[in-house]
Protein backbone atom coordinates (compact mmCIF):
# COMPACT_ATOMS: atom_id res chain seq x y z
CA UNK A 1 0.00 0.00 0.00
CA UNK A 2 2.78 2.53 -1.20
CA UNK A 3 -0.19 5.52 -1.77
CA UNK A 4 -1.21 5.26 2.03
CA UNK A 5 -0.79 8.03 3.99
CA UNK A 6 1.12 6.43 6.75
CA UNK A 7 3.58 4.82 4.21
CA UNK A 8 4.27 8.37 2.93
CA UNK A 9 4.60 9.55 6.51
CA UNK A 10 7.11 6.70 7.61
CA UNK A 11 8.51 7.42 4.08
CA UNK A 12 9.03 11.20 5.23
CA UNK A 13 10.28 10.56 8.69
CA UNK A 14 12.99 7.64 7.40
CA UNK A 15 14.51 10.34 4.92
CA UNK A 16 15.08 12.74 7.51
CA UNK A 17 15.98 11.10 9.91
CA UNK A 18 19.05 9.23 7.35
CA UNK A 19 19.95 12.89 6.88
CA UNK A 20 19.96 13.53 10.35
CA UNK A 21 22.26 10.14 10.86
CA UNK A 22 24.43 11.96 8.14
CA UNK A 23 24.95 15.61 9.63
CA UNK A 24 26.24 12.77 12.92
CA UNK A 25 28.18 11.15 10.69
CA UNK A 26 29.42 14.33 9.37
CA UNK A 27 30.33 15.88 12.95
CA UNK A 28 32.38 13.00 13.70
CA UNK A 29 35.08 12.62 11.42
CA UNK A 30 34.91 17.23 11.16
CA UNK A 31 36.27 16.56 14.59
CA UNK A 32 39.60 14.25 13.42
CA UNK A 33 39.63 17.05 10.43
CA UNK A 34 40.01 19.63 12.85
CA UNK A 35 42.37 18.69 15.19
CA UNK A 36 45.73 19.82 13.26
CA UNK A 37 43.73 23.64 13.15
CA UNK A 38 42.86 23.17 17.20
CA UNK A 39 46.74 22.37 17.40
CA UNK A 40 47.36 25.17 15.66
CA UNK A 41 45.37 27.14 17.91
CA UNK A 42 46.48 26.03 20.98
CA UNK A 43 50.09 26.57 20.38
CA UNK A 44 49.20 29.82 19.26
CA UNK A 45 47.48 30.14 22.49
CA UNK A 46 50.36 28.31 24.42
CA UNK A 47 53.28 30.46 22.69
CA UNK A 48 51.48 33.80 23.03
CA UNK A 49 50.19 33.78 26.40
CA UNK A 50 46.97 34.49 24.86
CA UNK A 51 43.56 33.94 27.35
CA UNK A 52 40.24 34.80 24.79
CA UNK A 53 38.89 33.69 21.47
CA UNK A 54 38.72 36.73 19.11
CA UNK A 55 34.89 37.08 19.07
CA UNK A 56 33.86 40.49 19.74
CA UNK A 57 36.33 43.13 19.25
CA UNK A 58 34.54 46.28 19.67
CA UNK A 59 35.18 46.72 23.49
CA UNK A 60 38.00 45.64 25.37
CA UNK A 61 35.71 43.54 28.21
CA UNK A 62 34.39 42.01 25.41
CA UNK A 63 37.37 40.95 23.59
CA UNK A 64 38.95 39.84 26.34
CA UNK A 65 36.29 38.82 29.07
CA UNK A 66 38.72 36.61 30.64
CA UNK A 67 41.11 39.58 31.57
CA UNK A 68 38.22 42.29 32.27
CA UNK A 69 37.77 44.21 35.02
CA UNK A 70 34.36 44.79 37.07
CA UNK A 71 33.84 48.09 36.03
CA UNK A 72 35.17 48.06 32.77
CA UNK A 73 31.54 48.17 30.91
CA UNK A 74 31.13 51.54 32.81
CA UNK A 75 34.65 53.32 32.31
CA UNK A 76 33.21 56.50 30.72
CA UNK A 77 31.85 57.87 34.14
CA UNK A 78 30.01 56.22 36.83
CA UNK A 79 26.47 56.22 35.77
CA UNK A 80 27.41 55.30 32.14
CA UNK A 81 25.39 52.39 30.85
CA UNK A 82 27.50 49.61 28.85
CA UNK A 83 26.74 50.53 25.03
CA UNK A 84 28.55 48.22 23.44
CA UNK A 85 26.23 45.30 21.82
CA UNK A 86 28.37 42.83 22.92
CA UNK A 87 28.24 43.62 26.39
CA UNK A 88 24.65 42.40 26.30
CA UNK A 89 26.15 39.17 25.02
CA UNK A 90 28.82 38.56 27.34
CA UNK A 91 28.38 37.63 30.96
CA UNK A 92 30.50 38.67 33.53
CA UNK A 93 33.05 36.31 34.65
CA UNK A 94 33.16 33.85 36.78
CA UNK A 95 36.21 34.92 38.66
CA UNK A 96 34.17 38.70 38.98
CA UNK A 97 31.30 38.13 40.35
CA UNK A 98 32.38 35.91 43.12
CA UNK A 99 35.55 38.08 43.37
CA UNK A 100 34.72 38.87 47.25
CA UNK A 101 34.54 35.12 48.03
CA UNK A 102 38.05 35.26 46.57
CA UNK A 103 41.00 34.54 48.74
CA UNK B 1 -6.33 -6.28 13.50
CA UNK B 2 -2.23 -6.52 14.16
CA UNK B 3 -1.31 -3.77 17.14
CA UNK B 4 0.70 -2.06 14.04
CA UNK B 5 -1.96 -2.03 11.62
CA UNK B 6 -4.44 -0.59 13.73
CA UNK B 7 -1.75 2.09 14.65
CA UNK B 8 -1.14 2.88 10.43
CA UNK B 9 -5.12 3.23 10.21
CA UNK B 10 -5.30 5.65 12.84
CA UNK B 11 -2.09 7.53 11.62
CA UNK B 12 -3.59 7.08 8.31
CA UNK B 13 -7.09 9.23 10.03
CA UNK B 14 -5.05 11.89 11.67
CA UNK B 15 -3.19 12.66 8.91
CA UNK B 16 -6.30 13.14 6.96
CA UNK B 17 -7.65 15.04 9.58
CA UNK B 18 -4.50 17.21 9.45
CA UNK B 19 -4.13 17.98 5.90
CA UNK B 20 -7.79 19.11 5.78
CA UNK B 21 -7.02 21.82 7.96
CA UNK B 22 -3.90 22.58 5.30
CA UNK B 23 -3.39 26.05 5.47
CA UNK B 24 -3.43 26.12 10.03
CA UNK B 25 -1.40 23.54 10.64
CA UNK B 26 1.28 24.34 7.34
CA UNK B 27 1.05 27.89 9.62
CA UNK B 28 1.42 25.51 12.56
CA UNK B 29 4.43 23.41 11.43
CA UNK B 30 6.28 26.61 10.22
CA UNK B 31 6.51 28.42 13.14
CA UNK B 32 7.03 25.08 15.35
CA UNK B 33 10.39 24.90 12.51
CA UNK B 34 11.23 28.11 13.27
CA UNK B 35 11.22 27.75 17.00
CA UNK B 36 13.49 24.46 17.09
CA UNK B 37 15.60 26.26 14.68
CA UNK B 38 16.36 28.73 16.89
CA UNK B 39 16.88 26.81 19.43
CA UNK B 40 18.79 24.45 17.97
CA UNK B 41 21.13 26.75 16.31
CA UNK B 42 21.69 28.57 19.89
CA UNK B 43 22.59 25.10 21.23
CA UNK B 44 24.66 24.16 18.24
CA UNK B 45 26.88 27.15 18.41
CA UNK B 46 27.25 27.69 22.02
CA UNK B 47 28.30 23.93 22.65
CA UNK B 48 30.70 24.42 19.54
CA UNK B 49 32.43 27.86 20.90
CA UNK B 50 32.90 25.97 24.52
CA UNK B 51 34.07 23.13 23.05
CA UNK B 52 36.65 24.99 21.23
CA UNK B 53 37.25 27.52 23.82
CA UNK B 54 37.75 24.55 25.96
CA UNK B 55 40.31 23.09 24.00
CA UNK B 56 42.14 25.78 22.53
CA UNK B 57 42.77 27.61 25.57
CA UNK B 58 43.83 24.68 27.32
CA UNK B 59 47.64 26.42 27.39
CA UNK B 60 46.78 29.85 28.33
CA UNK B 61 49.41 30.83 31.12
CA UNK B 62 48.76 29.35 34.38
CA UNK B 63 48.43 32.50 36.27
CA UNK B 64 47.98 36.42 35.05
CA UNK B 65 48.35 39.02 37.63
CA UNK B 66 47.50 42.03 37.30
CA UNK B 67 47.15 45.56 39.10
CA UNK B 68 43.97 47.36 39.31
CA UNK B 69 44.01 51.30 41.04
CA UNK B 70 40.46 52.16 41.52
CA UNK B 71 39.17 49.62 39.67
CA UNK B 72 40.45 49.91 36.64
CA UNK B 73 43.63 47.98 35.40
CA UNK B 74 47.05 49.63 35.43
CA UNK B 75 50.69 49.22 34.46
CA UNK B 76 52.71 46.76 36.49
CA UNK B 77 56.16 47.73 37.73
CA UNK B 78 58.06 44.81 36.56
CA UNK B 79 59.75 44.90 40.53
CA UNK B 80 56.60 43.07 41.46
CA UNK B 81 58.10 40.16 39.21
CA UNK B 82 60.82 39.67 42.02
CA UNK B 83 58.75 39.65 44.88
CA UNK B 84 55.80 36.90 42.66
CA UNK B 85 59.07 35.12 42.10
CA UNK B 86 59.99 34.60 45.68
CA UNK B 87 57.14 32.76 46.34
CA UNK B 88 57.57 28.83 46.77
CA UNK B 89 55.54 27.43 44.21
CA UNK B 90 56.79 29.60 41.50
CA UNK B 91 58.95 28.23 38.66
CA UNK B 92 59.30 31.50 36.64
CA UNK B 93 57.11 35.52 36.06
CA UNK B 94 57.50 37.30 33.01
CA UNK B 95 56.49 40.57 32.11
CA UNK B 96 53.79 40.92 29.57
CA UNK B 97 53.44 43.67 27.28
CA UNK B 98 50.28 43.87 25.28
CA UNK B 99 47.57 46.76 24.47
CA UNK B 100 44.83 48.03 22.57
CA UNK B 101 45.40 50.39 19.52
CA UNK B 102 42.05 52.21 18.24
CA UNK B 103 42.68 52.95 14.02
CA UNK B 104 40.78 56.19 13.85
CA UNK B 105 41.09 55.85 10.30
CA UNK B 106 39.21 52.70 9.22
CA UNK B 107 37.07 52.56 13.20
CA UNK B 108 38.83 48.75 13.91
CA UNK B 109 40.42 48.00 17.26
CA UNK B 110 43.59 45.61 17.19
CA UNK B 111 45.16 43.70 20.09
CA UNK B 112 49.26 44.55 20.44
CA UNK B 113 51.10 42.03 22.13
CA UNK B 114 55.40 42.12 22.46
CA UNK B 115 56.14 38.43 20.41
CA UNK B 116 59.76 37.41 21.22
CA UNK B 117 60.13 36.77 18.16
CA UNK B 118 60.45 40.42 16.31
CA UNK B 119 62.77 41.61 19.29
CA UNK B 120 65.55 41.85 17.44
CA UNK B 121 63.41 43.66 14.31
CA UNK B 122 61.95 46.83 15.36
CA UNK B 123 60.18 48.14 12.23
CA UNK B 124 58.00 44.53 11.32
CA UNK B 125 55.35 43.09 12.68
CA UNK B 126 53.73 40.16 12.07
CA UNK B 127 49.46 40.27 11.79
CA UNK B 128 45.99 38.56 11.98
CA UNK B 129 43.66 37.93 8.90
CA UNK B 130 41.56 40.03 10.27
CA UNK B 131 43.62 43.07 10.30
CA UNK B 132 45.26 41.81 6.73
CA UNK B 133 41.96 41.59 5.15
CA UNK B 134 40.27 44.83 6.82
CA UNK B 135 43.57 47.01 5.73
CA UNK B 136 43.94 44.68 2.01
CA UNK B 137 47.89 44.55 3.63
CA UNK B 138 49.91 41.77 2.56
CA UNK B 139 53.78 40.57 3.40
CA UNK B 140 55.83 43.58 3.12
CA UNK B 141 52.78 45.86 3.06
CA UNK B 142 53.19 48.79 5.56
CA UNK B 143 50.94 49.68 8.34
CA UNK B 144 51.10 53.45 9.90
CA UNK B 145 50.55 53.94 13.77
CA UNK B 146 49.69 56.99 15.31
CA UNK B 147 52.27 57.02 18.49
CA UNK B 148 50.69 59.01 21.60
CA UNK B 149 53.16 61.59 20.51
CA UNK B 150 51.33 62.20 17.63
CA UNK B 151 53.68 61.48 15.25
CA UNK B 152 53.63 58.48 12.78
CA UNK B 153 55.04 54.94 13.32
CA UNK B 154 55.68 53.24 9.97
CA UNK B 155 55.78 49.18 10.44
CA UNK B 156 56.53 46.48 8.02
CA UNK B 157 54.44 43.23 7.83
CA UNK B 158 56.59 40.66 7.81
CA UNK B 159 54.17 37.91 7.82
CA UNK B 160 50.43 37.20 8.24
CA UNK B 161 48.91 35.10 10.67
CA UNK B 162 47.73 31.61 9.18
CA UNK B 163 43.69 32.37 8.47
CA UNK B 164 43.21 28.77 10.38
CA UNK B 165 43.86 30.96 13.49
CA UNK B 166 41.48 33.25 13.32
CA UNK B 167 39.38 32.84 16.09
CA UNK B 168 42.29 33.41 18.68
CA UNK B 169 44.50 35.81 15.99
CA UNK B 170 42.31 37.95 14.01
CA UNK B 171 42.47 41.15 15.03
CA UNK B 172 46.36 40.46 16.56
CA UNK B 173 49.41 42.56 15.80
CA UNK B 174 52.56 41.17 17.03
CA UNK B 175 55.39 43.53 17.48
CA UNK B 176 59.01 44.47 19.39
CA UNK B 177 59.27 45.78 22.59
CA UNK B 178 61.06 48.77 21.65
CA UNK B 179 58.29 49.61 18.87
CA UNK B 180 55.38 48.98 21.39
CA UNK B 181 57.10 51.23 24.31
CA UNK B 182 57.41 53.82 21.38
CA UNK B 183 54.02 53.62 20.21
CA UNK B 184 52.82 54.21 23.55
CA UNK B 185 55.13 55.98 25.19
CA UNK B 186 55.19 53.10 28.10
CA UNK B 187 58.12 53.97 30.52
CA UNK B 188 60.71 51.33 31.15
CA UNK B 189 60.36 49.17 34.70
CA UNK B 190 56.46 49.21 33.61
CA UNK B 191 54.67 46.47 32.31
CA UNK B 192 50.73 45.27 31.42
CA UNK B 193 50.12 42.00 33.16
CA UNK B 194 52.96 39.30 34.68
CA UNK B 195 52.22 35.59 33.61
CA UNK B 196 53.52 33.03 36.45
CA UNK B 197 54.21 29.46 35.68
CA UNK B 198 54.01 27.36 38.55
CA UNK B 199 55.83 23.80 39.49
CA UNK B 200 52.58 22.53 40.57
CA UNK B 201 49.10 23.71 39.03
CA UNK B 202 47.00 22.08 42.36
CA UNK B 203 48.83 25.12 44.44
CA UNK B 204 47.68 27.53 42.67
CA UNK B 205 45.14 28.86 44.71
CA UNK B 206 47.77 28.73 47.49
CA UNK B 207 49.89 31.02 45.10
CA UNK B 208 47.25 33.46 44.19
CA UNK B 209 46.43 34.10 48.08
CA UNK B 210 50.21 34.62 48.64
CA UNK B 211 50.29 37.11 46.02
CA UNK B 212 47.32 39.18 47.40
CA UNK B 213 48.76 39.06 50.25
CA UNK B 214 52.58 40.22 49.50
CA UNK B 215 50.91 43.03 46.88
CA UNK B 216 47.61 43.72 47.70
CA UNK B 217 47.10 46.03 45.02
CA UNK B 218 47.27 43.07 42.50
CA UNK B 219 44.38 40.34 41.22
CA UNK B 220 45.69 37.08 39.86
CA UNK B 221 43.49 35.76 37.74
CA UNK B 222 44.26 31.53 37.20
CA UNK B 223 44.13 29.63 34.21
CA UNK B 224 40.57 27.71 35.26
CA UNK B 225 39.03 31.16 36.03
CA UNK B 226 40.06 31.59 32.70
CA UNK B 227 38.47 28.45 31.36
CA UNK B 228 35.10 28.48 33.29
CA UNK B 229 35.12 32.57 31.74
CA UNK B 230 33.73 30.81 28.23
CA UNK B 231 31.35 28.45 30.16
CA UNK B 232 29.85 31.46 31.62
CA UNK B 233 29.67 33.38 28.28
CA UNK B 234 28.02 30.81 26.51
CA UNK B 235 26.00 29.25 29.29
CA UNK B 236 22.04 29.31 29.08
CA UNK B 237 21.99 31.97 31.46
CA UNK B 238 24.13 34.13 28.82
CA UNK B 239 22.96 37.15 27.28
CA UNK B 240 22.38 36.17 23.85
CA UNK B 241 21.14 32.80 25.18
CA UNK B 242 18.63 33.78 27.21
CA UNK B 243 17.16 35.99 24.81
CA UNK B 244 16.72 33.60 22.27
CA UNK B 245 15.60 31.00 24.72
CA UNK B 246 13.06 33.20 26.22
CA UNK B 247 11.49 34.32 22.19
CA UNK B 248 11.66 31.20 21.30
CA UNK B 249 9.93 29.66 24.48
CA UNK B 250 7.21 32.30 24.50
CA UNK B 251 6.78 31.26 21.51
CA UNK B 252 6.04 27.71 21.61
CA UNK B 253 3.99 28.00 25.03
CA UNK B 254 2.01 30.62 22.97
CA UNK B 255 1.81 27.56 20.36
CA UNK B 256 0.86 24.66 22.84
CA UNK B 257 -1.45 26.42 24.34
CA UNK B 258 -3.25 27.51 21.72
CA UNK B 259 -3.19 23.51 21.35
CA UNK B 260 -4.34 23.03 25.04
CA UNK B 261 -7.01 25.52 25.70
CA UNK B 262 -9.24 24.01 23.45
CA UNK B 263 -10.11 22.36 19.71
CA UNK B 264 -12.44 24.26 17.25
CA UNK B 265 -15.85 24.10 16.31
CA UNK B 266 -14.38 21.55 13.60
CA UNK B 267 -12.30 19.49 15.84
CA UNK B 268 -15.12 19.16 17.73
CA UNK B 269 -17.35 18.14 15.20
CA UNK B 270 -14.92 15.32 14.03
CA UNK B 271 -14.35 14.23 17.18
CA UNK B 272 -18.29 13.62 18.02
CA UNK B 273 -18.45 11.89 14.43
CA UNK B 274 -15.92 9.67 15.17
CA UNK B 275 -17.29 8.76 18.15
CA UNK B 276 -21.06 8.24 16.79
CA UNK B 277 -19.35 5.47 14.19
CA UNK B 278 -18.23 3.79 17.26
CA UNK B 279 -14.53 5.14 17.64
CA UNK B 280 -13.72 4.13 21.24
CA UNK B 281 -12.32 7.33 23.32
CA UNK B 282 -8.98 5.54 23.76
CA UNK B 283 -8.62 5.58 19.80
CA UNK B 284 -9.89 8.92 19.51
CA UNK B 285 -6.57 10.20 21.74
CA UNK B 286 -4.35 7.67 20.07
CA UNK B 287 -6.11 9.20 16.91
CA UNK B 288 -5.07 13.22 18.37
CA UNK B 289 -1.54 11.42 20.16
CA UNK B 290 -0.31 10.71 16.12
CA UNK B 291 -1.77 14.42 14.83
CA UNK B 292 0.65 15.93 17.76
CA UNK B 293 3.07 13.44 17.16
CA UNK B 294 3.17 14.04 12.97
CA UNK B 295 3.35 17.81 13.73
CA UNK B 296 6.44 17.40 16.24
CA UNK B 297 8.42 14.96 14.76
CA UNK B 298 8.04 16.75 11.55
CA UNK B 299 9.02 20.23 12.95
CA UNK B 300 11.82 18.81 15.27
CA UNK B 301 13.55 17.42 12.43
CA UNK B 302 13.49 20.13 10.00
CA UNK B 303 13.79 22.19 12.31
CA UNK B 304 17.22 20.38 14.40
CA UNK B 305 18.80 20.03 10.42
CA UNK B 306 18.20 23.20 9.59
CA UNK B 307 19.72 24.47 12.40
CA UNK B 308 23.23 22.16 11.57
CA UNK B 309 23.23 23.42 8.35
CA UNK B 310 22.98 27.37 9.39
CA UNK B 311 25.65 27.13 11.95
CA UNK B 312 28.05 24.44 10.52
CA UNK B 313 27.35 25.07 6.56
CA UNK B 314 26.88 28.86 6.44
CA UNK B 315 28.88 29.85 9.50
CA UNK B 316 26.18 31.14 11.94
CA UNK B 317 25.02 33.64 9.34
CA UNK B 318 21.98 34.61 10.79
CA UNK B 319 23.42 34.96 14.23
CA UNK B 320 26.55 37.51 12.01
CA UNK B 321 24.64 40.65 12.89
CA UNK B 322 23.98 39.82 16.53
CA UNK B 323 27.61 38.54 17.45
CA UNK B 324 29.47 41.82 15.41
CA UNK B 325 27.64 44.31 16.86
CA UNK B 326 29.73 47.58 16.11
CA UNK B 327 33.15 45.09 15.56
CA UNK B 328 34.65 46.33 12.46
CA UNK B 329 37.29 43.61 12.78
CA UNK B 330 35.16 39.98 13.01
CA UNK B 331 37.18 36.69 12.55
CA UNK B 332 35.58 34.58 9.24
CA UNK B 333 36.08 31.17 11.23
CA UNK B 334 34.39 27.59 10.45
CA UNK B 335 33.30 25.95 13.60
CA UNK B 336 33.87 22.15 14.47
CA UNK B 337 31.10 20.31 13.74
CA UNK B 338 29.60 19.08 17.15
CA UNK B 339 26.38 17.78 17.95
CA UNK B 340 25.80 16.64 21.70
CA UNK B 341 23.76 14.02 22.15
CA UNK B 342 22.07 14.62 25.30
CA UNK B 343 21.35 18.37 24.92
CA UNK B 344 19.69 17.16 21.24
CA UNK B 345 17.06 14.68 23.41
CA UNK B 346 16.56 17.19 25.99
CA UNK B 347 14.98 19.60 23.72
CA UNK B 348 13.02 16.87 22.01
CA UNK B 349 11.80 16.12 25.31
CA UNK B 350 10.92 19.93 26.00
CA UNK B 351 9.50 20.27 22.82
CA UNK B 352 7.76 17.35 21.15
CA UNK B 353 6.43 15.99 24.59
CA UNK B 354 5.09 19.17 25.81
CA UNK B 355 3.14 19.95 22.54
CA UNK B 356 1.48 16.26 22.08
CA UNK B 357 0.77 16.19 25.84
CA UNK B 358 -1.44 19.47 24.54
CA UNK B 359 -2.68 18.52 21.86
CA UNK B 360 -4.36 15.12 23.70
CA UNK B 361 -5.39 16.68 26.69
CA UNK B 362 -8.69 19.15 25.23
CA UNK B 363 -9.49 16.02 22.94
CA UNK B 364 -9.56 13.90 26.09
CA UNK B 365 -12.21 16.61 27.45
CA UNK B 366 -14.53 16.46 24.11
CA UNK B 367 -13.80 12.76 23.42
CA UNK B 368 -15.46 11.71 26.85
CA UNK B 369 -18.63 14.17 26.21
CA UNK B 370 -21.83 12.48 24.48
CA UNK B 371 -20.84 12.53 20.65
CA UNK B 372 -24.94 14.41 20.24
CA UNK B 373 -23.77 17.31 22.44
CA UNK B 374 -20.46 18.06 21.08
CA UNK B 375 -21.88 17.96 17.61
CA UNK B 376 -24.83 20.23 18.50
CA UNK B 377 -21.92 22.60 20.42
Amino acid sequence: MAGRRSSIFAVYLLIHLCILALLWAHAQPGQSRARPDLELKRQMVGSLGLTDLCLFTEARYTRHPAMADSNAPFQDHPMSFDHFPSGSIVTVPEHLRYESGKP
Amino acid sequence: MTFIQKQRNILDVALCSLLRRKGKNLSLVVAYVFVIFLLSSVMFITDALKREASFVLKDTPEMVVQRLVAGRHELVPTAYAKVIGKIKGVQSVSARLWGYYYDATNGANYTLIVHQDLITSPGSIMVGRGVARHLSAGENGTIPFKACDGSYLFLEIRSVLPSESELVSADLVLMSELDFRRLFQMPEGYATDLVLRVRNVRELSTIAAKVVQLLPDTRPVSRDEILRTYDAVFSWRSGLVIVIFAGALCAFLILAWDKATGLSAEEKREIGLLKAVGWETSDVLLMKFWEGMAVSLVSFLTGIILAYLHIFFTSASLFEPALKGWSVLYPDFRLTPFIDGQHAATLFFLTVVPYTAATIVPSWRTATMDPDSVMRS
